[in-house]
């Protein structure tokens, strides 16, 4: 797939070459396939096995054997943490998903159709946005039950209208231009311009979108595991590790530090990404820094 | 102008309309009875019945709906299920505690940021800027749940310098009360001022680019009163925009940071209704925060337009 961008003398190479200078990018780059490659290790191989309790290593500090330490019931948390990425990976990239697939294509054809289905999407879009998103998230797993399944969803829904805001704006922005008023000349449907034209011309925009919106539901998704809502156990989750080491910080502060660690850098990886590939590939966003 | 805020309020109350509906429909597909709830497993069906023809619950839906929205305005709630109290006593006693709890995170989130954005926009590029947005960039990253934890950890726990959580009340004194409220007030405006700070800045980046920024320079005013006068209220726009949305957020938001704390507030007390199926309370305090998202927005975009005159035309 080819990237359709605005100036046309950028190359592929170019681009990488603006890549490989932009710091944003190359830490964000870094840790996030740092993230995704514990994720993908923890299914064949993690120090300990996080299924198995003993008792007898409980609340063990961190050590040569055990970097982050143990857990209550003696589990290695350095383990926990690589087996709990997948599940933070997974809510995240499916609600993105959700948010995307609907958000993207209802945007892009109220942008280009106007008029009431216009008006009616965005109205919507003020209705979603009324309701504050912990809450309605937290009131979606309770009413459907705790689960991971259900925090995709409850995360997801409130993507699809910020994707549907950002892909009518940038939608938007380019209907006016030259090369499409040549497009419709040439006798192209709306639809096929949608696709042909506009879309790759707004896909950095929804891509910088993309990885902001994955770090929100990986905070999200902690958020809910937390309260008892996400992944339930003996699915280990950062989250629901956090919740397991509140009433325990005085014996083993460790069981806090290291997985809210976790989020924190995995957050900050993802939003460094999406600056970068701002900074990179949108020459317009660099007046601002 | 008028037709601009005529509009606008039009939209605001049509949402408002609408998000009703969906909160009422939502919990109206909920499993589970309030009346069985209420009386327990082993009340005979008679019993629930009887109790269900008391609460109105066997009245066809657009009645129930049509009594709940007149209710909901004249505020009168109902009753809780749980707590057999009326709703509105119970959110204005949690209220004493959530509201006084969002404002001071909002003025700590407000005093930090704006000086930081302040600093970094003047500096741009150089080292102080990047370091405090480096900062705003991990503020931005941490779960405020988290960062609690963190902050029990250090000033609770090891310092003992603050309670680890509960909340004294009112009556124990200011002192006793604001100390505890200290803690998760940080917690909640930390990430928030990191937000802050970041488009404080590049609202004024943006608004120094201005040609009129170059003028008063070139007429002699001092790079400090330019900062102050001219930069800093034209940038206040997108500034007040976020500020809007994070006060919402906060009153809302805080339901995660009350559960650490073990604070009586709003959103321990809609977190403990929804596990309870207490319906009653949950509709209210949802109803009541939707309300303030979009009261707090449309003041802002009116704001925006008596502030602002380009805005009133485009619309």
């Amino acid at each position: 797939m080819t990237l359709h961008i605005d100036i046309p003398e950028e190359t592929l190479g170019s681009i990488l070459a603006k890549a490989f200078r932009n710091r944003s990018f190359l830490i964000g780059f870094a840790i996030t396939v740092l993230v995704a490659a514990m994720a993908v290790i923890s299914y064949v191989w993690t120090p300990y096995d996080v299924t198995k309790l003993v008792i007898s290593d409980k609340n063990l500090a961190p050590s040569s054997a055990h970097w982050f330490g143990t857990d209550h019931f003696g589990r290695d948390i350095l383990s926990m943490i690589m087996v709990g990425a997948r599940n933070s990976i997974a809510v995240a990239l499916v609600a993105v998903g959700i948010g995307m697939g609907i958000g993207v294509p209802l945007g892009a054809f109220a942008a280009a159709r106007g008029g009431l289905f216009d008006e009616a999407l965005m109205r919507l879009n003020d209705l979603v946005f009324a309701f504050p998103a912990l809450l309605s998230a937290i009131m979606i797993t309770a009413i459907f039950g705790p689960g991971a399944i259900n925090a995709i969803i409850a995360i997801g829904i409130f993507n699809i209208p910020v994707f549907a805001r950002v892909a009518r704006a940038g939608a938007l922005a380019i209907w006016p231009r030259e090369f499409i008023l040549a497009a419709r000349a040439a006798g192209k449907s709306k639809t096929q311009i949608t696709i042909e034209h506009v879309l790759p011309n707004i896909a950095t925009m929804l891509l910088v979108q993309g990885t902001i919106q994955f770090a929100l539901a990986i905070l999200a998704e902690a958020g809910l595991s937390y309260v008892g809502l996400g992944a339930q156990p003996p699915m280990p989750s950062w989250g629901r590790m956090l919740f397991d080491a509140q009433t325990r910080m005085v014996v083993a502060p460790w069981m806090a530090i290291f997985p809210g660690m976790a989020i924190v850098v995995s957050v900050l990886g993802l939003n460094l990404l999406g600056d970068g590939i701002a900074d990179i590939l949108d020459p317009k966003s660099r007046r601002q820094r | 102008m008028t037709a601009y805020l005529l509009k606008r309020l039009a939209i605001a109350i049509a949402t408002l309309i609408l998000a009703s509906m969906v909160v009422f429909a939502v919990l109206e597909i909920l499993p589970g009875d309030p009346a069985r709830l209420m009386l327990g497993l082993n009340a005979s069906a008679e019993q629930v019945e009887l109790l269900r023809n008391q609460m109105g619950l066997n009245a066809p839906l657009v009645l129930r709906y049509l009594n709940w929205v007149g209710g909901l305005l004249s505020l009168d709630f109902g009753r809780s299920y749980t707590y057999s109290v009326p709703v509105i006593d119970l959110v204005r006693e949690r209220m004493a505690v959530s509201l006084p709890l969002a404002l001071i995170a909002l003025a700590l989130s407000t005093i930090i940021a704006i000086p930081v954005g302040l600093y970094s926009a003047s500096r741009r590029g150089r080292a102080g800027d990047s370091i405090a947005m480096g900062a705003a960039q991990l503020g931005v990253a941490i779960p405020n749940f988290w960062f609690a934890l963190m902050l029990i950890y250090l000033f609770a726990v090891w310092l003992r310098l603050v309670p680890a959580g509960g909340f004294p009340g009112w009556s124990a004194g200011v002192w006793p009360a604001l100390k505890s409220l200290l803690l998760p007030a940080v917690a909640l405006a930390l990430p928030q001022a990191a937000i802050l700070a970041r488009v404080a800045r590049s609202a004024l980046i943006e608004v120094l680019n201005e040609d009129y920024i170059r003028t008063a320079r070139a007429k002699g005013l001092p790079y400090r009163a330019v900062l102050w006068r001219h930069a800093l209220r034209n940038a206040m726009i997108p500034v007040l925009t976020i500020l809007g949305l994070q006060f919402a957020f906060l009153l809302a938001g805080t339901i995660i940071i009350e559960n650490v704390f073990y604070l009586p507030g709003l959103g321990r007390l809609v977190f403990q209704a929804i596990t309870q199926r207490d319906l009653i309370v949950v509709e209210s305090i949802v109803m009541l925060l939707v309300v303030a998202v979009i009261a707090v927005n449309l003041v802002v975009d009116i704001s925006y337009a008596i502030v602002d005159p380009r805005l009133r035309h485009r619309q």
